[in-house]
């Protein structure tokens, strides 16, 4: 186990350097003048463009401006933005949101898709089946920005239950609904993953062997039947705590929260390659380090997963 | 409660210092586990499954029936029904008894066949790794028992499961006891699964074709094993196999099942000497014999019936090389043909006559 876990972790350096270098060019490759626009109606002063190129290294050529900015990064300095706020800066501010509302989110995905999952699940055919076979459909195939918009218009706008934007410093009870809306795509997938998950197993040799042991109903499910269902369940859940970790485009934007997707949105957008750069890097090696636990995790739930 | 009040019954909690299994209380003349006029049914959508037509056996304490048929003749949902871990739906029990010390069993309520499973009525199947839950190790798939069943503490309940182990002769028990099912070899976990079964000291132990997954040489160190714990034990064992071989070795009475019913039951050496049904005779007719090198071996023509649609009369008079017209009118009753021996032939006579 112990070596699996140092090779993951040193597979993660090559990862991280082939990452940041594509992001690097990719970014620096953008068209178009970063300082265009910049000094209001004007063009900006040659010597303030030359003063900014020369201090974000553009003159040099591609490797040595990305060797600098890589030599600075290990450094842990993310740069600064072209109006001179530290990119670590705006991480901080931006990050702690993103993750609450991906907390949020992975709960609601948890509680209402298991739930809806094991009912389902062990009582096979009928209504509540076909309840949760519809509705998870709908959430399946109406994108986020429609569920986002209706949340918002009708809970926010017309019945006025909850906030329809998120105050600046983002509390939890103010990412609830947003966190659903998160949610909803996968909070589906889990529900019908749990679901085919246990209408699997409830058939399976082991269940019957737990009934013939005589073992009571609530161990056999609890204990037998459940136990051996949460594998995928769990494991699903894992991979979207990693993407949700990533930020939400849509969600941040539509209920306005100064997550980290709206900051590499904006940023994208304002061509502030630092900026992106420091991001998806950091989104990167978020996401490998959730891939590594979710893949240690699975070794803990099926002991027939073996490492080395 | 009533689990307590059932160990207190059995006051042999370690059968390893004295094999003898607590007495069996013979009820009159009761046999230990009777099944009589079984029906069982499987309602799909191509139609009902006529699976059990009446089957009935019984099973004393210390002797082995051998249930010997070809697949799909009903021996596994015998069983199944007997334990109570039949699916239903689909399968219906349409009529029938199963009396476990004069107590009828369809009759009972959850909560009694509960108790009754491990603790009176233990089962062993045939695939132990698909058996054995993978994610829990073997041995809290045995203290599960003793922990929540008997109430025994964590502790104790390791030391006996150590012990049953030790019992089924599985080497280094007491590291074997922390490994997953997939850790064991097949022997190892057929053992394992013994063990099991055997933690409550169950009165009856029903073996599913406990050896089919297993290669030859294992197949006979588990036959011997059963058959030894069996005997010490003093332990009903029904045995439902098709190996003939396994069968005359440590069988006391064999029934044969066909479409659902049996069709003979005798002790294993009348059976043998001379069977009294021809699906019988076929049976040990396409045994391979050494005294037969280079023939052709004996095959039983033809298919089982379909259970859907049985044919008219004996089920099994489209196969029967003694066939005559009464056959295809008139289903045979089980009858009394010898002492102790029933078959549901209408020619068992002349079977028996000639030589």
């Amino acid at each position: 186990m112990g070596r699996y876990v140092a090779r993951r972790l040193l597979q993660l350096i090559p990862v991280f350097i082939g990452t940041t270098f594509l992001i690097y060019l990719l970014v620096w490759a953008l068209p178009g003048d970063p300082f265009a626009g910049k000094c209001g109606e004007r063009p900006c002063p040659e010597s303030f463009v030359a003063v900014m190129r020369e201090k974000f290294n553009m003159d040099d050529p591609l490797f040595i401006q990305y060797g600098k900015y890589l030599l600075n990064l290990l450094q842990g300095d993310f740069g600064e933005t072209f109006s001179g706020t530290s990119v670590g800066t705006l991480i901080s501010n931006a990050y702690p949101v993103t993750i609450r509302l991906a907390l949020i989110a992975l709960l609601f995905e948890a509680l209402i898709g298991v739930i809806a999952g094991i009912l389902t699940g062990l009582r096979g055919r009928g209504f509540m089946d076909n309840l949760v076979l519809v509705s998870t459909l709908f959430l399946i195939a109406i994108p986020t920005f429609v569920t986002g918009y209706l949340v918002q218009t009708v809970f926010g706008l017309q019945l006025g239950w909850i906030a329809p934007t998120v105050s600046g410093n983002a509390s939890w009870g103010e990412l609830l609904a947003p966190g659903f809306v998160l949610a909803s795509v996968s909070m589906a997938y889990v529900a019908r993953l749990t679901r085919t998950s246990i209408a699997e197993n409830k058939r399976a040799d082991f269940v019957r062997t737990a009934v013939a042991k005589g073992q009571p109903q609530h161990r056999v499910v609890g204990v037998h039947l459940l136990r051996n269902s949460a594998i995928p369940v769990v494991t699903f859940l894992g991979t979207d705590l990693g993407a949700l970790m990533g930020g939400a485009i849509v969600t941040e934007g539509i209920f306005n929260i100064n997550g980290i997707g709206g900051l590499v949105f904006r940023s994208i957008a304002r061509q502030e390659g630092t900026t992106v750069t420091g991001v998806v890097v950091l989104l990167v090696i978020v996401y490998l380090v959730m891939n590594l636990l979710v893949d240690l995790l699975y070794a803990v739930l099926d002991p027939r997963i073996r490492y080395d | 409660m009533s689990t307590e009040g059932q160990s207190a019954e059995s006051p042999n909690p370690s059968p390893l210092e004295d094999p003898a299994a607590p007495a069996v209380v013979q009820q009159g003349s009761e046999p230990l586990l009777a099944v009589s006029g079984l029906h069982v049914e499987f309602r799909t959508q191509e139609g009902v499954a006529r699976v059990l037509n009446g089957v009935r056996y019984h099973v004393d304490a210390g002797e082995t029936l051998a249930v010997l048929g070809e697949s799909g003749s009903g021996k596994s949902v015998t069983a199944n029904t007997v334990m109570g871990i039949l699916e239903m739906p689909p399968a219906a029990i349409t009529a029938g008894e199963i009396r476990f010390r004069g107590e009828d069993l369809l009759t009972a309520s959850a909560s009694r066949r509960r108790e009754v499973r491990g603790e009176g009525i233990a089962m062993i199947f045939q695939d132990a790794l698909s058996a054995l839950n993978p994610v829990f190790t073997v041995g809290f798939q045995i203290e599960e028992q003793l922990r929540k069943r008997r109430g025994m503490s964590r502790k104790d309940a390791r030391k006996r499961a150590i012990e049953l182990l030790d019992l089924v002769r599985i080497p280094n028990a007491k590291g074997r006891v922390r490994q997953f099912p997939h850790e064991f070899s097949g022997g190892m976990r057929q053992r394992a699964m013994i063990a099991m079964s055997l933690a409550l000291d169950p009165e009856v132990l029903i073996a599913d074709e406990p050896t089919t997954a297993l290669d030859v040489t294992v197949q006979a160190q588990i036959m011997d094993l059963l058959a030894e714990i069996q005997r010490e034990r003093n332990m009903g064992m029904i045995l439902i196999t098709h190996d003939l071989g396994v069968v005359a070795e440590v069988a006391d009475r064999i029934a044969v099942m066909y479409a659902g019913r049996i069709v003979e039951e005798a002790d294993v050496h009348s059976i043998y000497r001379k069977p009294g049904h021809p699906y019988t005779r076929a049976l040990m007719d396409s045994m391979p014999r050494l005294d037969q090198r280079g023939q052709e071996l004996n095959t039983i023509k033809g298919l089982p019936p379909s259970l859907t649609a049985i044919p008219e009369g004996c089920p099994f008079h489209p196969r029967c090389p003694l066939a005559i017209d009464l056959c295809r009118e008139k289903d045979p009753e089980l009858l009394t043909i010898a002492e102790g021996r029933v078959s549901a032939c209408h020619r068992s006579d002349e079977l028996m006559r000639d030589e």
